[in-house]
């Protein structure tokens, strides 16, 4: 177990290092000649105007709610399968009510408006 | 601990060193290979795209570098080390700075866990599935960074799509997963590959793919791959007519590479793990007998399912956003989720082999199989009607556009031409 998450975290560490060389390598390699036009804002060619970290549109928050609940129902989902083969009648009939639950939610939501995009 | 590490601490604790220290430089040595792999790859990516899109559009594509092109995408690597990296004004030093980097730290770090041959897998995890599904999510987060800290409005915009179109199609991606960990009933990926052997007459034929069982769970998943991918017809990300580049417009030089690289990476790997759940793996004929085998089966796999997405890279036509949001929430996550009840149900109809004293499920019977495969022609015939109604609709909206005004309304959707 703890060669496994090692390999992993010796492997995290080459895979953070590797871009990070590159981009440096880039870095040293390519010139630098920064002028105020250059690291302007591009937005094709127009001056920008207003500030870019304005109040967004909600639909794209309303969409990361529905996913947070539905990343949640994963996690609990996961573990499940790896014990299906051992649960008995009872708990096949709360998971079975468990995933039905979150299908009427998705029902709701969607009736709710919620899944539009216009 | 697999064979590759504990056969390379072996041969170091030979040599004399300690056992701790010979774990240690074995797992470096392994966890370095692994991760060049990633961008060696990504080179021959590049250039098979290249050249099989070409083929598609009557060109010859690139041929100058090299034999046949062969080092085109290297020198194209070469000059852009060569570029000058600008950082704008505005942007956000450290976000704009970590997020090229997150993003390939994220598909590199999946290959630790691709089983590519019998017992050649850079670490058998417990939560191998988890922890793909875990790594994806970084990219989107990388992409969300890359597009807000460029103070750019395209690049936030193109980053807000990012957020909407991953998120909504990362759901049905892992709930497809999940079917065959259902099944299964683990989540280790060497086990996943391992479980697709078929066994006729004492000879393993591996051709028990999880593809032939649940083309629905399958379908799903390839498409969701496809949009998690940022692959056409998915690719609004990069509408180069909308958004200019997409989140990465204010990057330049070797950052830019940075993204370029991961795209590829994960569109490939996202092919590679449906070979490892639903097209057997590495399973294939003679593979117990010779492991290697395996290697050139898993290669063969993950590089036919990669031609697969140039293909329609090549012939699709871009989608709507809102097109895009519907198909995922409202036909994707209700299927996939009716799926996994109705395989909930169908696992535990009579007709197992169960042990006889703790009741758990030995082997499951002739009978579950057919409900499985049942429960998954169905979702397989919704889906690709709702895709056969989604191309005729288009076919005549396109027709339409290029008739004469007097002809809008006579038209009627045809199948013949």
């Amino acid at each position: 177990m703890l060669t496994q998450y090692g390999f992993i975290l010796i492997l995290s560490i080459f895979a953070f290092a590797l871009p990070t060389a590159a981009v440096m390598m880039g870095w040293f390699l390519g010139p630098r000649r920064p002028d105020a036009v250059k690291t302007a804002t591009y937005e094709s060619g127009v001056e920008t105007i207003g500030d870019t970290w304005v109040q967004f549109r909600a639909q794209y928050y309303l969409i990361g709610l529905i996913f947070l609940i539905f990343d949640v129902e994963v996690i609990f989902l996961f573990p499940i399968a790896l014990a299906y083969k051992h649960l008995s009648l009872f708990s096949v009939v709360s998971t079975i009510t468990f995933v039905v639950i979150l299908l009427l939610g998705l029902l709701l939501e969607w009736r709710k408006g919620a899944l539009e995009w216009s | 601990m697999e064979i590759w590490s504990s056969g390379l601490t072996h041969l170091l604790t030979g040599l004399g060193l300690p056992e701790t220290a010979a774990v240690i430089i074995a797992l470096a040595i392994g966890a370095f290979v692994l991760a060049n792999v990633g961008p060696v790859l990504a080179l021959v990516l590049i250039l098979l795209l290249r050249k099989v899109i070409s083929r598609m559009q009557d060109r010859i594509g690139p041929n100058r570098v090299g034999p046949f092109g062969l080092l085109q995408t290297v020198a194209d690597a070469l000059k852009l080390l060569s570029k000058e990296d600008i950082r704008p004004a505005n942007a956000d030093a450290v976000a704009y700075f970590l997020a090229p980097i997150l993003s390939v730290f994220g598909v590199i770090l999946s290959l630790g866990v691709m089983a590519v041959a019998p017992g050649w897998i850079g670490v058998d995890l417990n939560v191998g599935v988890l922890f793909l599904t875990a790594l994806g999510s970084i990219g989107i987060m990388s992409a969300l960074m890359a597009g807000w800290s460029s103070n750019n409005k395209y690049a936030l915009l193109a980053g807000f799509r990012v957020v909407a179109q991953l998120l909504s199609y990362e759901i049905p991606m892992v709930l497809a997963m999940f079917v065959p960990v259902l099944l299964v009933g683990s989540m280790r990926l060497g086990a996943l590959s391992a479980a697709q052997s078929l066994t006729i007459f004492g000879f393993n034929t591996g051709l028990g793919w999880f593809g032939f069982l649940m083309p629905g769970a399958f379908l799903i998943y390839f498409i969701s791959a496809l949009a998690e991918g940022e692959q056409t017809p998915f690719d609004l990300l990069e509408a180069e007519s909308e958004l200019i580049a997409g989140f990465h417009i204010e990057y330049s030089g070797m950052k830019f590479a940075m993204f370029f690289l991961a795209q590829f990476l994960n569109s490939f790997f996202l092919g590679a793990i449906a070979v490892m759940l639903f097209l057997g793996g590495y399973q294939g004929p003679f593979v117990d007998q010779i492991p290697l085998l395996g290697f050139v089966y898993f290669v063969i796999k993950a590089f036919g399912v990669y031609l697969l997405t140039i293909w329609i890279k090549g012939t699709f036509p871009r989608i709507r956003v809102d097109q895009m949001m519907a198909f995922a929430w409202k036909v994707l996550v209700p299927l996939v989720l009716a799926l996994i009840l109705w395989q909930m149900i169908a696992l535990k109809l009579p007709g197992a082999t169960l042990d006889p004293v703790t009741g758990d499920v030995l082997q499951y019977g002739f009978l579950n199989y057919i409900a499985v495969f049942a429960g998954n022609l169905v979702v397989l015939g919704v889906v690709s009607n709702v895709l056969m109604n989604h191309f005729k609709r288009e076919k005549m909206r396109t027709k339409r556009a290029f008739e004469p005004k007097s002809l809008i309304g006579v038209m009627q959707p045809s199948s013949g031409d």
